[in-house]
């Protein structure tokens, strides 16, 4: 009898006393979890993007919360309404969201520049720049395999003519397309932008001209014409400072190759086919 | 005991009887959570810190109150009731204590539970006949080698991600492949360790 009873005594103490530790436990360790957190999280979109610079929506949220951020216009998918209404739970005014859109800055299409072998692996653009940099000629060019379209999470990329084709309208500038893109060649602008560079390469313009017909060939005239100063050629690509930039569209029009694209991220008609 | 047979542990803890590697212990969390390194070396680390707990607990409880009354057989039963309880009591303590540390490694707490690297390594310890500092550090040893495997085998599957294998052995079936390749590679730390320190 005793054989049975000291085993079932051991036992039974054990787990009494591991029941009694974790509902003590649960009792004085909790955490109360904050009203206003979960109100402010219910405004963000909840894409957990990360371009707020927190570790996604709760991370922002909680920081809201807490005082650790000040601002409510960090949620750029969010927009104006977004910062309206998590400045309303928190009882300050609403500031105006730098709202951003992305832009792929070549523009290698089929018809510009070739590849230069027959890539038959895995369709994904990391994959395919794994293998001798890339089955473009131009190392610096869009490969067109859709890493980005993939992890859009509004649809706003598509692959045309062989290159991603960002859509101004749909795109909400988190920023994941420019994160994913394995030749880092998608660029996060302000939607106010008029003017973007839509080429990526930094080899000299003989070499670029030879292997592409749309690459900056690094003429300068672009740095000529400005009225502003606001463009310039650095490392034989056209680079513009959007500071002086006054949206005006003349290096559009000198610009020898067309790398120089003009027109309005907001309506959306500088991606119209011409 | 000497500096040298507590590192000698150590050592054989990480590679020559690495517990997924070798033992093929813990192989759930070894497959499940080696997609991405960030996670991986999470779960690694959450591990470690879980078998130290773990074997800080049962190796008294062992000693002093099973060995005592005779109960050698009920070790089982007792140590998973035990690790289940404290990894429950830990993360309700973390989340207080520590929320920092709760964010990192709070999701993979509860996955740890019921693995069975954690009650392999504290039932081991008592096999060896290791004392309490020998066992505390023969868990850290074994907590290592899991996070090195980890973090080899997502660097490892990294690479799978951009193959394309064919449609067969797609996913899983490739994943077990280089599993066991990755497994093949450490029997060439079998006799490293005995050769060490001569």
């Amino acid at each position: 009898m005793i054989d049975i009873l000291i085993p079932l005594l051991v036992l039974a103490a054990v787990g009494i006393f591991c029941a009694v530790l974790l509902t003590l436990a649960a009792r004085f360790f909790s955490v109360e979890e904050n009203e206003t957190e979960a109100a402010l999280r219910a405004c963000l979109p909840g894409a957990n993007c990360g371009a707020c610079g927190f570790s996604g929506c709760d991370g922002y949220a909680k920081a809201l919360a807490n005082g650790e951020a000040e601002k409510t216009n960090l949620c750029i998918p969010g927009g104006d309404r977004t910062a309206g209404e998590l400045a309303a739970i928190l009882g300050k005014e609403a500031e105006d969201v730098v709202e951003l859109v992305a832009y792929v800055a070549c523009g290698g299409t089929c018809d510009a520049s070739g590849r230069k072998y027959d890539y038959r692996g895995k369709p994904s653009c990391v994959a395919a720049a794994s293998a001798f940099r890339g089955d473009r000629f131009c190392t610096f060019a869009c490969l067109g395999y859709g890493d980005c379209t993939r992890v859009c999470p509004n649809g706003a990329i598509s692959i045309e003519g062989g290159i991603a084709r960002i859509n101004p309208k749909k795109c909400v500038g988190c920023g994941l397309c420019s994160k994913t893109c394995p030749q880092h060649i998608i660029h996060l602008v302000k939607d106010t932008t008029r003017v973007v560079v839509k080429c990526s390469n930094k080899d000299k313009g003989a070499e670029v001209r030879r292997i592409c017909k749309s690459g900056c060939i690094g003429c300068g005239k672009c740095e000529r014409s400005c009225p502003s100063g606001a463009i310039f050629v650095k490392d034989n690509l056209a680079e513009i400072d959007y500071s002086k930039c006054t949206s005006c569209g003349l290096c559009a029009e000198v610009c020898p190759v067309h790398c120089l694209e003009e027109g309005s991220f907001l309506c959306g008609s500088r991606f119209l086919p011409e | 005991m000497t500096l040298k047979s507590l590192i000698l542990i150590l050592m054989s803890g990480v590679l020559v009887n690495n517990y997924v590697l070798q033992r093929f212990l813990g192989i759930c969390p070894f497959l499940g959570v080696s997609k991405k390194f960030q996670q991986a070396s999470g779960m690694g680390i959450a591990v470690t810190f879980v078998m130290l707990c773990a074997t800080a607990v049962t190796w008294p409880i062992q000693t002093y109150l099973l060995e005592r009354f005779n109960l050698g057989y009920l070790q089982t039963i007792v140590f998973i009731l035990v690790i289940a309880a404290l990894v429950q009591f830990v993360e309700l303590v973390l989340k207080k204590v520590l929320p920092s540390l709760h964010r990192s490694l709070g999701v993979y707490l509860p996955l740890i539970t019921t693995n069975c690297a954690v009650l392999g390594v504290t039932i081991n310890n008592i096999t060896d006949g290791y004392n309490f500092l020998e066992s505390m550090v023969s868990s850290l040893g074994v907590g290592l080698g899991f996070l090195l495997a980890m973090v080899l085998f997502a660097g490892v599957r990294s690479k799978i991600d951009n193959t394309a294998p064919p449609k067969c052995l797609q996913g899983l079936p490739v994943t077990l492949i280089a599993a066991s390749i990755v497994s093949l590679s450490f029997y060439g730390f079998a006799s490293v360790v005995e050769n060490l320190l001569k």
